[in-house]
């Protein structure tokens, strides 16, 4: 009898830890919501995402979420831009031409790329390649969105090529040995065979790196620059949206003032961009699992 | 005839082209991670003396050191420690042994997966409000601990419920038929058997969290700390004290922000030597974890 009491309080609590991972998401949610709200009473939502100024801190403060949208985007494309041809041929490399025993050396190596700590890669763009850059680009200022966004690039890399490479290993053996048998070489079926059959598993890989790249916040922080700038040249400095949460929280804005809030609703903004990416990437991939 | 010859040839040649070229993109990666190691190195290996690990920061550049940094990334490691394995373990457990199909199991198991997408800061705004203003922990070495913890807690139970799954059912029945419960039958063999890929996990986990500096900045954390936390134990009664829980801190990746962001050359040859030293953790932490998977699959086989 107490031995199926005991079992019983186990199953229980182990339920509760379980359950704890919900009341994270909830906390995230209300506290966003909580203060956005606030923040929303005093700013309309329309001035919010169409003002082309983003200065809250200043005497005649306008809150328009354009610029830190625009610094994002430019950053994260750049990063892309370095990412999805990198880590899609990697991808390919290791899942279509390495032996078994290469992959089982560069995939974890490669994978090192993203555990070095983000703040690492801010000091390496900002105090090496930006240098290099401006070798070639004279007029490059210190802080730049090119720097940050080849960094971060490099940074996701592994993002793309493991997800690939996995969505690519899932493709049965069978549909490979058909397309050899009828000539193609390694080349010809990795492209036109083994990629499209792996595809929604790929441009999951892509979603989730995209939704990565938005996230992060020390390189842009670092070598990107802290001033809210509405341009898409990405040779400027500009602030993305986390940047701009650090910047805030390095100076000591009392709580439950407006320019406190402000962090909230940029962070908020975040949460539902990279929200909704990761149900869509989500979604291709429990579609592309369906798919033998 | 003729034709058929070349484009044999020219497919061949398309195909070696190829593979030199994913061999070139895997290169751009590698030579990248390799040319962040040297640069760190070149930049900060002089640093590296037993003053920088006993000195805490300093206006002076010379002087400065990591002291109250790594003192405080330790503790701040061991809060997260306490809080995310014990956590993060028994989700694991729950949801690949006891865990019933229903709406409310695959609600956790969606959540899980989408709570390991949300960017970091987002935690930290999520501790801000709710564990620094709502909780009162303050700016304080739990709050940031507590926050690591959250912010790793998908990894552990996603590695968890890995390394779990691995264990063949024939392991669970030939306990069962022994006349074990449940939780002996999972504390007993499964536990043990999946030891290996939870281990991995945990360590995987704790090293992205003390690379980690947004959420901490988020959360308020001081960037020049020249003081050290209270000590734990004492030679008065009770002994042990957790005082320090309740203290301001600072860890690595934050000093080495506060010496990257300064205009001065000096700082940021600061920064390289503890940028080097974190590096050096993280790596280290990173091959203990693949020693440690790759000797727990050589050594078991079903």
């Amino acid at each position: 009898m107490s031995l199926r009491i005991h079992e019983k309080i186990i199953e229980g609590g182990l339920f509760l830890a379980a359950l704890s991972s919900i009341l994270i998401t909830a906390g995230i949610v209300w506290i966003l919501v909580y203060e956005s709200v606030v923040f929303f009473k005093q700013v309309s939502l329309f001035d919010f995402l169409t003002d082309t100024q983003w200065t809250p801190l200043f005497v005649d403060p306008r809150y328009g979420i354009l610029p830190l949208l625009s610094g994002t985007f430019v950053t994260t494309f750049i990063a892309l831009i370095v990412a999805v041809p990198l880590g899609t041929v990697a991808a390919i490399y290791l899942s279509e031409y390495a032996s078994h025993k290469t992959r089982e050396i560069i995939k974890p190596t490669l994978e090192l790329l993203s555990a070095v700590p983000t703040v690492i890669y801010g000091y390496f763009a900002f105090l090496f390649v930006t240098p290099l850059l401006q070798k070639f680009i004279p007029q490059l200022p210190g802080f730049n969105m090119l720097g940050a966004g080849l960094v971060m690039g490099i940074m996701i890399i592994p993002y793309v090529s493991s997800l690939s490479e996995d969505a690519m290993k899932a493709v049965p053996m069978h549909i490979r040995e058909g397309s050899y048998a009828m000539g193609a070489t390694r080349m010809q079926t990795a492209l036109r065979v083994v990629f499209p059959s792996a595809l929604s598993g790929i441009v999951s890989a892509y979603i989730l790196a995209f939704s990565r790249a938005v996230g992060e916040t020390m390189v842009v922080a670092i070598a990107a620059g802290m001033q809210p700038n509405f341009t898409l040249n990405p040779l400027e400095p500009a602030e993305t949206i986390t940047a701009y949460i650090v910047q805030v929280s390095l100076g000591d804005l009392p709580h439950g003032t407006i320019g406190y809030q402000t962090i909230f609703a940029a962070g908020l903004t975040l949460f539902c961009m990279t929200l909704f990416f990761n149900i869509a990437g989500h979604y291709l991939r429990k579609r592309f699992r369906q798919a033998y | 005839m003729m034709s058929l010859k070349t484009t044999i040839q020219m497919n061949k040649r398309f195909d070696a082209l190829f593979a030199i070229l994913g061999l070139l993109s895997l290169l751009v990666g590698l030579t990248t991670l390799l040319a962040l190691v040297v640069d760190l190195f070149l930049d900060g290996a002089d640093h590296l003396s037993w003053t920088f690990f006993t000195s805490f920061p300093s206006r002076f550049p010379e002087k400065a050191g990591i002291l109250s940094s790594w003192v405080g990334s330790s503790v701040v490691m061991l809060v997260t420690t306490a809080t995310a394995v014990p956590l993060g373990v028994a989700a694991g457990v729950y949801l690949e042994e006891y865990a019933p199909k229903n709406w409310l199991t695959s609600l956790i198991e969606i959540n899980i997966a989408n709570l390991a997408g949300i960017p970091s800061i987002v935690y930290g705004l999520m501790a801000l409000g709710l564990f620094v203003y709502q909780f009162r922990l303050g700016q304080s070495i739990q709050t940031a601990g507590l926050t690591l913890a959250l912010l790793i807690l998908p990894i552990v139970i996603i590695s968890t419920r890995e390394a779990i799954r691995a264990v063949p059912a024939t392991m669970r029945e030939a306990s069962y038929a022994m006349g074990a419960t449940k939780w002996q039958t999972t504390r007993d063999h499964v536990l043990p058997y999946s030891l290996g890929g939870i281990l991995t996990g945990i360590i995987i986990g704790l090293s992205r969290a003390i690379g980690e500096t947004a959420p901490l900045i988020t959360i308020g954390a001081l960037t020049f700390i020249a003081f050290l936390p209270h000590a734990p134990f004492s030679s008065q009664f009770p002994f042990v004290s957790f005082e320090w829980l309740e203290d301001p801190f600072t860890v690595m990746p934050i000093q080495i922000f506060n010496w990257v962001s300064r205009p001065q050359d000096e700082f940021h040859l600061n920064a390289a030597g503890a940028g080097l030293v974190l590096m050096v953790m993280v790596m280290v932490m990173n091959g203990l974890a693949i020693a440690i998977r790759y000797r727990f699959r050589k050594k078991i086989k079903w």
